[in-house]
C-alpha cells in the first residue's frame, strides 16, 4: 500500500494535443479517489500515467515516495481494471486470476490458496473452471477485479469498471467496490464518467475538464459548495437550474423574479471589471411548494409563480419542471455540459427543474407559486465561471455580508 | 416452408457433390493410375482390373525420389517456420504501432508477392551462382521466405487486428514483460492465424517448381515437384507414368496430413468472452 503523488503532470501527444496539463494531486494511502468528468478530460490518460501505460510528458509521480516516471508497468506494484474487462479468454477464471502470481513466480501452492480466497471474496468459487466466454456480464466484471486484488498491489487503478453493465448491476457492484476497497484498505484511484458513481464511492473526487483539475473535495463538498459553473452544471442529478441574471441598482433581475444582494456580492461587483450580467445557479431542492412552506421558513427565500409544465411523481418527492420567461444562461462551460449529456437546447424561454414534497398538489398546466432558498442560491461570472457567492471555499448564497 | 427447406438443402447437396466430384476426380484417377501394372495403365478404367504395388516399390527403391522428398519436406519446413515467426513480428509490430512508413511498408511487401516470378529467376541463378548459394538449402529456402513473407504477414495483422489491445496492457499491468504478454496472451489467440499463415505458406513452398528447377541442379537440394519432372523408366522407351502417379499420390500426403493436424486447432471465436463485445 502506497500514496500516490502527481506533481505538474502533463501529458502531451505526439500530434501536439496536450491531454492533461499541470496536474497536482495527492492521494493518501488507503484513500478511495474518483477521477470524473466528461469525455475527452483526460481523467483515463491520467490514468494510464499512473498506470505507466502512457509515458508522462513533464512532472512527476511518485508512489509510495519513490518516483515512478521510468518504471515499467510492471515494475509500480499496482493492478488495474479495465472497462472492457480485459479478461484472457484462453484461460480459465482460476488461470485468469493466477496470471499476475505466476509473472511474479510465486509457488503453486500459495498461488491457489491466494485466487481461492480472491475467489471466495468475490464469490467465483463455483465459476473457477469455466471460461471467460461462458460467464455473464457480471461475472467477468467480478473475474477482472479478483485478478486485480489477488496479489495484493500497492494500489488499484479502475477505468469505468462498471460502465459495461446494465443499470441495476451497476449498483449492485457499486456496493461491492466500495466494500471491497474499505475491506482491502488499499489505494483506489478510479475513473468514471457517472457522476452519480463519483459522488457515492469516492472518499474524494476530482472533477476533470480539458486537461486540468476544476476541483478536489468529497463529494458532498464538491455538490454543495462548487467552485466554478463547470462543477455546479457536473455535480447533482437532476442537475443545478441556470439563470441569466442582469446586475442592476443592487438587485440581480432573473426570470424568477428579482434577488436581492448581499454585501459581500456588493463589493465584488463594484469592482472595474466586474461583470454586469451574472448566472444564477440553484438546485432543485431549494425550491419548494410555497403551500407547503412555513413563515419561519419564508422569509429566508423568495416566491415566484410559474406554469407547471411536467410533473413527475418519484414516490418520496415530485419532480416538477417549470417553463419560465427570459433570457437563457449562457456560458461555454454549459454549452460543453449539454453536449457532453448529449442534450440539445430546444428553444423558446428557459426550464426550470423543481423537486417539490409529495405532498404538493401541484398539477401539469397551473400556474403554481414557488418559494425558493435565498441562502443556496449561487452566482457565477459567466466569462471565468467563477462561482462568487464562493468565500473561503464555502459558499454562503447571495444574501452573504 | 418445410417443402422449400428441403428442396434446397437438395439442390444444395446436389451443388457440393458436384463441386467435391470435379476437384476429387483427377485426384482418385492419378490414386488409381498408380496401383495400375504398366500392361494396364492405359485401359481407360477407373477401377483397376490388376492390382499392384510395384510402382511404390519403384519410387523409394531409387535414392532420387527419397533424397528429393527429405529435401521437400525440410526445405518447406524450414522455410514455412522461419516466415511465420518474421511475419508474427512484422505483423504484430504492423498491428499495434503506429510509425513512419507503415503504409510504403505494407505496400512495398504486397508489391513483392505480386511481383512475376518468372522474371526473378534469372537475376536470381545469378546471384547465387556468385553466392555459392546454388544447388544448396538455404538456396531455395530465401527466396520462398522472401515470397511467402508478405502473404504471412498480411494474414497475420488482420489476425492481430482482432485481438483487443486491452489484454496486452492488462497482462503488462499483471507484471508481464512485452515478451511475455506476447507469448504468453497474444500469440496464444493469434494460434488460428499462426496456424492457417502455416499451412498457406507450407503449401507454397511445397508446391514451388519453378525456383525448385532453376535453382538446383543436383540431388543436393532437388525438390520433389522437380525430382518428379527428371523421373526416367527402366529404359529410355518406357514411359514412367505409373511412378510419376505414385509419387504424385505419395507428395500429396505430406499437405494433407499437413492440413488436418493444423485444422484441428483452427477454431474460431477464441477470443470471444475477452471483452465485452
Amino acid at each position: 500500500m502506497a500514496d500516490i503523488v502527481l506533481d505538474k503532470v502533463s501529458k502531451r501527444f505526439p500530434d501536439g494535443t496536450v491531454a492533461v496539463q499541470d496536474i497536482d494531486l495527492e492521494i493518501a494511502d488507503g484513500e478511495f479517489v474518483i477521477l470524473v468528468g466528461p469525455s475527452g478530460c483526460g481523467k483515463s490518460t491520467t490514468l494510464n500515467m499512473i498506470a505507466g501505460l502512457e509515458d508522462i510528458s513533464d512532472g512527476e509521480l511518485r508512489i509510495g515516495g519513490q518516483r515512478v516516471n521510468d518504471k515499467a508497468p510492471r515494475d509500480r506494484d499496482i493492478a488495474m481494471v479495465f472497462q472492457s474487462y480485459a479478461l484472457y479468454p484462453n484461460m480459465t477464471v482460476r488461470e485468469n486470476m493466477a496470471f499476475p502470481l505466476k509473472l511474479a513466480k510465486l509457488d503453486k501452492e500459495t498461488i491457489n490458496s491466494k485466487v481461492e480466497e480472491a475467489a471466495k471474496v468475490l464469490e467465483l468459487t463455483p465459476l473457477l473452471d469455466r471460461r471467460p466466454a461462458n460467464l455473464s456480464g457480471g461475472q467477468r466484471q467480478r473475474v477482472a477485479m479478483g485478478r486485480a486484488i489477488v496479489r495484493q498491489p500497492k494500489a488499484f487503478l479502475m477505468d469505468e469498471p462498471l460502465s459495461n453493465l446494465d443499470a441495476k448491476l451497476r449498483v449492485q457492484m457499486r456496493t461491492v467496490v466500495s466494500r471491497l476497497q474499505k475491506q482491502l484498505g488499499t489505494t483506489t484511484v478510479y475513473v468514471t464518467h457517472d457522476q452519480t458513481e463519483a459522488m457515492t464511492l469516492g472518499d474524494r473526487v476530482v472533477i476533470m475538464r480539458g486537461g486540468a483539475i476544476q476541483q478536489v473535495g468529497p463529494p458532498q463538498e464538491l455538490y454543495e459548495h462548487p467552485r466554478n459553473l463547470f462543477v455546479a452544471g457536473f455535480i447533482g442529478s437532476p442537475s443545478m437550474n441556470f439563470l441569466h441574471a442582469a446586475v442592476d441598482d443592487g438587485k440581480l433581475r432573473t426570470a424568477i423574479g428579482d434577488v436581492p444582494i448581499g454585501e459581500r456580492i456588493r463589493r465584488e461587483l463594484t469592482a472595474n471589471d466586474a461583470p454586469r450580467e451574472l448566472i444564477l445557479g440553484i438546485r432543485p431542492e431549494h425550491f419548494e411548494d410555497a403551500e407547503l412552506v412555513d413563515d419561519e421558513t419564508r422569509r429566508r427565500g423568495l416566491e415566484f409563480s410559474a406554469p407547471v409544465d411536467i410533473v413527475e411523481s418519484m414516490g418520496s418527492d415530485k419532480y416538477v419542471y417549470f417553463t419560465v420567461e427570459g433570457e437563457r444562461a449562457s456560458a461555454a462551460e454549459l454549452e460543453e455540459l449539454a453536449a457532453d449529456a448529449g442534450a440539445d437546447f430546444s428553444g423558446g424561454g428557459a426550464s426550470l427543474v423543481t423537486r417539490l414534497s409529495a405532498e404538493s398538489a401541484v398539477r401539469e398546466g397551473e400556474d403554481r407559486r414557488v418559494w425558493f432558498n435565498l441562502e443556496k442560491i449561487h452566482l457565477f461570472d459567466p466569462s471565468t465561471g467563477r462561482n462568487l457567492t464562493l468565500h473561503e471555499g464555502r459558499s454562503s448564497g447571495a444574501l452573504a455580508d | 416452408m418445410a417443402e422449400t427447406t428441403t428442396r434446397a438443402k437438395l439442390r444444395w447437396g446436389l451443388l457440393d457433390v458436384i463441386v467435391v466430384v470435379f476437384a476429387l476426380v483427377p485426384v482418385l484417377w492419378i490414386a488409381s493410375l498408380s496401383f495400375k501394372t504398366p500392361a494396364t495403365i492405359t485401359d481407360g478404367r477407373f477401377w483397376p482390373r490388376e492390382w499392384t504395388l510395384e510402382n511404390y516399390k519403384t519410387i523409394f527403391a531409387t535414392d532420387q525420389f527419397v533424397r528429393a522428398l527429405v529435401n521437400s519436406i525440410g526445405i518447406a519446413l524450414i522455410a514455412t517456420l522461419i516466415a511465420v515467426v518474421l511475419g508474427a513480428m512484422a505483423a504484430y509490430a504492423i498491428s499495434r504501432l503506429d510509425f513512419p512508413g507503415k503504409k510504403l511498408l505494407v505496400g512495398v511487401s504486397l508489391l513483392i508477392a505480386m511481383f512475376p516470378q518468372v522474371s526473378l529467376v534469372s537475376p536470381l541463378f545469378e546471384i547465387e551462382r556468385q553466392l555459392g548459394l546454388f544447388d544448396t538449402w538455404p538456396g531455395l529456402i530465401l527466396p520462398y521466405i522472401t515470397f511467402a513473407l508478405p502473404l504471412a504477414i498480411y494474414t497475420l495483422s488482420a489476425f492481430f487486428k482482432q485481438i483487443p489491445w486491452d489484454l496486452e496492457k492488462a497482462a503488462k499491468m499483471d507484471g508481464a514483460t512485452q515478451g511475455q504478454a506476447f507469448r504468453r496472451v497474444i500469440a496464444p489467440l493469434a494460434a488460428p492465424g499462426l496456424f492457417t499463415t502455416a499451412i498457406l505458406v507450407f503449401i507454397f513452398c511445397w508446391n514451388d517448381f519453378l525456383f525448385a528447377i532453376t535453382l538446383t541442379s543436383t540431388e543436393r537440394a532437388r525438390t520433389v515437384p522437380v525430382a518428379l519432372s527428371f523421373f526416367t523408366g527402366e529404359s529410355q522407351f518406357e514411359d514412367p507414368t505409373g511412378a510419376i502417379c505414385a509419387a504424385a499420390v505419395v507428395i500429396t500426403v505430406p499437405i494433407i496430413l499437413f492440413v488436418l493436424f493444423f485444422q484441428r486447432r483452427i477454431v474460431s471465436g477464441l477470443t470471444s468472452g475477452a471483452v465485452k463485445g
